[in-house]
């Protein structure tokens, strides 16, 4: 595809969601005439529940502008040097990791062995003090001089009046985050860009802040500079853990969507209608889960859940066993929502065996009873339909085969509609099913991804062949698609199987996706 | 399914008036039914509405449902939520960091009277602190937990212990100093004595348990309902008055709709 149009494009999706003129001849070319946002297979039929469900670019947004405005530091020659003492601080970390004291965790590892240095990405977080905060392998203790270094180098480039972003050496990124009072630093040897490193370490941050919220943050870190944040975050460094695995296997994470239950319309409506009618004064938003798929969501009328904010509730709540032995209720703060303040969850299966997960979200911290009412009358009322058989028929099959599409050649795809925040897809064909394959397949699409996000020449449509598989992928105002083929396949069968997929997945919308959101 | 149960408890309570609702609560467990609570409330107010009250108590059988506030408190990783897993279901499972507070109920009865323990099973790290007197406020029983292989978990017991004396209302609360994973005698950095010294310096009962193996676990429970009972049950406005409010308050609502909807269907 020509640069110019893309570019126009670009322009274009972030300024309006109503189908423009411009827009509409642009695309007329497209094998799909016609589908912009808001009209595309899977798209909301009232209002999303998305705040924002644009696509990622709101997530690094930030700090892009930020570093447009200071200036870009990516000296290779001159940071190599330091990048070796960051990676090969051997003689230091040896000396400190006999201090590691007993209690510290059982993912304890050597940190000058060669097996700790060759992770593929190391997460580390760090206070403005340079007190180790998080490390994704390994004891922070361990590795609080290499985390000096790291402060010192956000410093130095700090002290010129400018940001640190990166450094690149030898098949190893270091992306740097400085979201104060945290400095995030990400070491990388996948192929995944600057941008896509930054994105997840944003995440790590929202994560953090979900914990404590931001004022909290800055409040502990204002009175005592040197201050060590693990004390809080003790016993939750596993979401941390978790998310970051979630980050390498989660299409969501990748798409900034969130993906649903196949559940046909009308059990759905019964669903939501009675979550509806469960509600109560300071009740914001009811979410059902079936593990990590949405069932279905009802709001407060004009609020909204961010995406990110509802994937750190689907993490906390995957992480965690102790929602199953009785009902939780627990102090969160949705930072998307508001960094300041928490909400007050309470969390619980509607059945101890079963996958449905209620989380009622509240502003009153001594709401707990009237939560749990919420969710009596919620489970009374759904009980006494038929819908909840069906519903719980729908849990036995939770996904279903490509080969459903009729496409032969087709092993995989995902599939985003951008106005609804929700994508689809598929369960990994047989080829996929081992672990390694699975994060094989989401790394190529985390590179096609890359590729149709790219900061300075994003692309639209993207043909790659390997010997293991094509990939295709294709974004247009109104959704976002990724496609996987067998290697057998050519590029003419690959944009024809395009149309065939985007017309079962309009016949299917309705099971798929949830097209009319409720509020209380 | 809410006639039904009806039927079932109107046989069960014109048959065995005295044990029926007993009985009853049973099986509405069992039917794992969601609103076995307001009915059983629904059901005793009609058929005997003095019945609910300790005073007037005809009767003098186990009818009454007491509802008793207990809550766990004590560090991280001292093995409060394996202690309340093993008070409701009787099993040990490795468990992950509570978050926030799990909250279940578990029925003990004794000899004239069924208790409804409330468990509060608390998050022992720092950062959930801030919100841990909504649990222990109005709790009739504390339990006080530490890990006998951890010296750390000991002394934070005391805080807590210090924390919740200034909070005491006497008579209100009953306090236990639980020393747990006896099971971990090898590497006891506490001893018993410690804990027993410590226990009666501060009027608290004492017990060293073991929720992996369960040893003391069930006497624990069945010894906390007693002394609950006797002390803060016995007083004026103890349990009784206690019970009747925040449940009216609690099912109010949903008495009057759970009545309708019985009816009609």
């Amino acid at each position: 595809m020509d640069g110019e149009a893309q570019n126009e494009s670009v322009a274009c999706e972030k300024a309006t969601l109503a189908p423009v003129d411009r827009l509409r001849s642009n695309r007329a070319e497209s094998p799909t005439p016609g589908l912009v946002e808001g009209t595309e297979p899977g798209a909301v039929q009232k209002s999303a529940f998305f705040a924002h469900a644009q696509s990622f670019e709101d997530l690094t947004a930030e700090a892009e502008e930020k570093a447009e405005q200071e200036g870009v530091v990516e000296d290779s020659g001159q940071t190599e040097d330091e990048l070796q003492v960051l990676v090969g601080e051997r003689t230091i970390t040896e000396q400190h990791a006999q201090d590691v004291s007993p209690q510290s965790r059982s993912k304890e590892e050597d940190m000058s062995s060669e097996a700790w240095r060759s992770h593929r990405k190391h997460v580390f977080v760090l206070s403005e003090a340079g007190k180790p905060i998080y490390t994704r392998y390994g004891s922070e203790e361990a590795l609080s001089s290499t985390m000096g270094v790291m402060m010192a180098l956000v410093s130095f480039v700090e002290s010129d009046k400018n940001t640190i972003r990166s450094i690149h050496a030898d098949g190893c990124k270091v992306i740097f985050l400085a979201k104060s009072p945290l400095v995030l630093v990400g070491v990388s040897q996948t192929y995944q860009s600057d941008k896509e490193l930054l994105r997840e370490l944003q995440y790590i941050y929202y994560q953090i802040v979900s914990l404590l919220t931001l004022t909290q943050l800055n409040h502990i870190f204002q009175n005592k500079q040197n201050y060590d944040l693990r004390r809080l975050l003790a016993g939750s460094e596993y979401l941390t853990d978790n998310l970051l695995h979630r980050l390498d296997r989660d299409p969501g994470l990748l798409l900034s969507a969130v993906t649903c239950l196949p559940l046909s319309n009308s059990v759905r409506d019964v669903v939501s209608s009675s979550l509806q009618a469960a509600k109560a004064k300071n009740l914001v938003f009811s979410i059902l889960l079936a593990g990590d798929r949405l069932v279905t969501l009802v709001r407060k009328k004009d609020q909204f859940l961010h995406h990110i904010d509802l994937h750190l509730v689907m993490n906390l709540v995957g992480s965690s066993s102790s929602f199953r032995e009785g009902e939780g209720w627990t102090p969160i703060c949705l930072p998307k929502f508001n960094t300041a303040g928490f909400f007050h969850a309470h969390i619980s299966y509607l059945e101890s065996a079963s996958d449905l997960c209620l989380i009622l979200v509240s502003t009153d911290r001594e709401d707990f009873f009237n939560m749990s009412d919420c969710k009596q009358r919620f489970l009374e009322r759904l009980t006494k339909r038929t819908a909840y058989q069906a519903l719980k028929e729908a849990l036995k099959c939770p996904s279903y085969s490509v080969e459903q599409v009729g496409i032969p050649e087709l092993r995989h795809f995902l599939y985003k509609s951008k106005s609804s925040g929700l994508y689809t897809s598929p369960e990994f064909p047989e080829l996929y099913q081992s672990d390694e394959e699975q994060e094989r397949l989401m790394g190529l699409y985390q590179d096609l991804h890359s590729h149709l996000h790219h900061p300075v020449r994003p692309l639209r449509f993207f043909y790659r062949c390997t010997n293991k598989e094509n990939l295709l992928a294709w974004v247009t105002n109104g959704f976002q698609l990724y496609l996987c083929f067998s290697p057998l396949g050519t590029k003419a069968m690959a944009v024809s199987a395009v149309n065939k997929l985007l017309k079962w997945i309009r016949k299917e919308e309705d099971r798929l996706f949830i097209l009319s959101p409720l509020t209380y | 399914m809410a006639l039904v149960h009806e039927e079932v408890a109107d046989a069960i309570c014109t048959k065995h008036a005295e044990t029926g609702l007993c009985f009853y609560f049973h099986y509405l467990e069992k039917q794992g039914c969601a609103c076995s609570v307001s009915h059983l409330v629904v059901m005793n107010t009609q058929r005997d509405p003095v019945a609910t009250q300790l005073s007037s108590d005809t009767l003098g059988r186990p009818v009454r449902t007491l509802r008793v506030k207990m809550v766990l408190l004590g560090g991280s990783g001292v093995g409060k939520s394996s202690l309340a897993l093993r008070f409701v279901r009787s099993e040990f499972r490795s468990t992950v960091p509570t978050v926030g507070c799990a909250y279940m109920t578990h029925m003990i009865h004794l000899r004239d009277v069924s208790l409804r323990f409330e468990i509060w099973d608390t998050a022992g790290q720092e950062k959930y602190h801030s919100v841990t007197p909504l649990y222990y406020r109005g709790a009739h029983a504390a339990l006080l937990v530490y890990d006998i292989s951890k010296r750390e978990t000991f002394y934070r017991v005391q805080l807590w212990l210090q924390e919740l004396e200034k909070h005491y209302i006497p008579g209100s609360t009953v306090m236990w100093l639980i020393g747990n994973k006896a099971d971990l005698g090898h590497a006891r950095q506490v001893s018993e004595q410690e804990g027993h010294s410590l226990a009666a310096d501060r009027g608290l009962y004492f017990i060293e348990t073991s929720a992996l193996s369960g040893d003391h676990v069930d006497e624990l429970l069945q010894d906390v309902a007693h002394r609950v009972y006797e002390c803060v049950g016995g007083q004026q406005g103890g349990l009784s008055e206690w019970e009747e409010k925040p449940c009216e308050d609690l099912h109010h609502r949903d008495m009057s709709s759970l009545l309708t909807s019985c009816c009609k269907s």
